[in-house]
């Protein structure tokens, strides 16, 4: 039983990466500017949940403190950059 | 208990899922408007699934993921809108057979009607004077 859950969140966490690399060939590929910032966006919110994951992993609950504020500056930044291109800032 | 861990764990795989289906959807989506769609609906769905199986996996991080999701569930919406609207504003053009665009149209009709544009943009069609926030008619 302990083995199966192993295997599950370790399979989870690979699936996550392999989002993460779709997510970043998108920010290196993408023809606008706005494509970018969604890509960043999406980039914020899987590294987040492998900050999740890696608190449970380790048993450090700070890590989710970390992410919190990544969280926090990653939405402060993708607000800003849509508002520069908006044409307001 | 083990039994509980097992559901956890099970939740943080569904989450993953979902996870890889925003990232995936984010490469393979033809336009930003969809791009945007697909890796925020998802990842949201993802996010929160692996913070609520992780909880229940470890008990004691369950009060931290409640706000973490709280917060994800606020701010991820809030972002996506603002990147839309600002791609719709910079001129980023929808994917060939986009049935209607409601925000162009809507446009057209405020310049045909005359009346001060309705969305607050008071940067992009800049000829009212500075301080009317568009109150009258």
């Amino acid at each position: 039983m302990a083995d199966l859950i192993e295997i599950i969140l370790f399979a989870s966490a690979v699936l996550t990466m392999a989002a993460i690399v779709f997510a970043a060939l998108r920010f290196l590929m993408g023809p606008t500017a706005a494509d970018r910032t969604a890509a960043f966006d999406t980039l914020t919110i899987i590294s987040i949940s492998i900050i999740a994951m890696l608190a449970q992993y380790f048993g450090r609950i700070i890590f989710i403190d970390v992410a919190m504020i990544y969280g926090i500056l990653s939405f402060i930044g993708v607000v800003a950059v849509a508002r520069y291109l908006e044409g307001g800032l | 208990m083990e039994i509980l861990r097992l559901a956890g764990a099970i939740i943080v795989f569904i989450g993953s899922v979902f996870l890889f289906l925003g990232g995936l959807g984010l490469l393979r989506m033809p336009d930003v408007y969809n791009r945007i769609q697909a890796g925020t609906k998802a990842t949201t769905l993802g996010s929160m699934c692996v913070f609520i199986g992780l909880g229940i996996y470890h008990p004691a991080l369950l009060s931290r993921m409640l706000v973490l999701l709280a917060f994800i569930v606020i701010t991820n919406p809030i972002s996506s809108h603002a990147l839309a609207r600002a791609a719709h504003f910079a001129g980023v053009k929808l994917v060939k057979g986009s049935v209607c665009d409601r925000l162009e149209v809507e446009e057209a009709e405020d310049a045909a009607s005359g009346s001060p544009d309705p969305i607050g943009n008071d940067t992009i069609n800049d000829d009212r004077p500075a301080g009317d926030l568009g109150g009258g008619g």
